[in-house]
């Protein structure tokens, strides 16, 4: 099962509001996407903490409906 | 200890191996394109690490991503520690922090 860009763009942003998110569909076929996600929520996590955050706003989806996100973390200061 | 066995197995592995990777397959015949990826990463440091083949065994399928708080496989473990699955192992190797991780851990590896 396969999810939308977008579906995944606004359960990132719900949970961090702040957050940039990129999203890219890697194969046009709806299951592998790259993400970068811009918050300030991440300043001083480290990345896994970082990932987990962004996993965490995704609910369970990760690794289930959602195959692939290539994850990018970053702080503003870094992007 | 946990009273959960799948736990305490993920614990032994972790504690009694200095490198473990959760994987889908094994070292030899990766059964993913992200297991493959950091199994790569780590045969080109010549890091010595034991492969935990997740596909043999539901339980730890399951329990691994429950233990670490991480909803997908590879997981890679350095001395007990948590230290990320694919992307981050890929990010790391490309930037040389892998490389220092490894060394900071007293971890052998080549190049």
């Amino acid at each position: 099962m396969a999810m939308d860009a977008s579906e995944i763009e606004q359960m990132i942003k719900a949970a961090l509001p702040d957050a940039q998110v990129s999203i890219e569909d890697l194969k046009g076929d709806g299951d592998h996407y790259a993400a970068s996600v811009v918050s300030k929520e991440f300043i001083g996590k480290n990345r896994v903490k970082q990932h987990q955050m962004v996993y965490n706003a995704l609910q369970g989806k990760m690794g289930n409906q959602l195959h692939a996100l290539a994850l990018q973390t970053n702080t503003p200061d870094d992007a | 200890m946990s009273d959960n066995p799948t736990f305490n197995q993920i614990e032994e592995e972790i504690k009694e191996n200095q490198v473990v990777l959760f994987m889908k397959g094994t070292p030899m015949f990766p059964q993913c394109g992200f297991s493959a990826a950091v199994t790569q990463a780590l045969t080109n440091l010549s890091v010595k690490f034991k492969g935990i083949d997740v596909l043999q065994d539901p339980a730890l399928r399951d329990g691994i991503k429950e233990f670490s708080d991480w909803p997908t496989v590879p997981q890679l473990y350095v001395k007990g520690e948590f230290v990320g699955g694919c992307d981050i192992i890929r990010e790391m190797y490309e930037n040389g922090e892998l490389q220092d991780m490894l060394k900071e851990k007293d971890v052998e590896f080549a190049g």
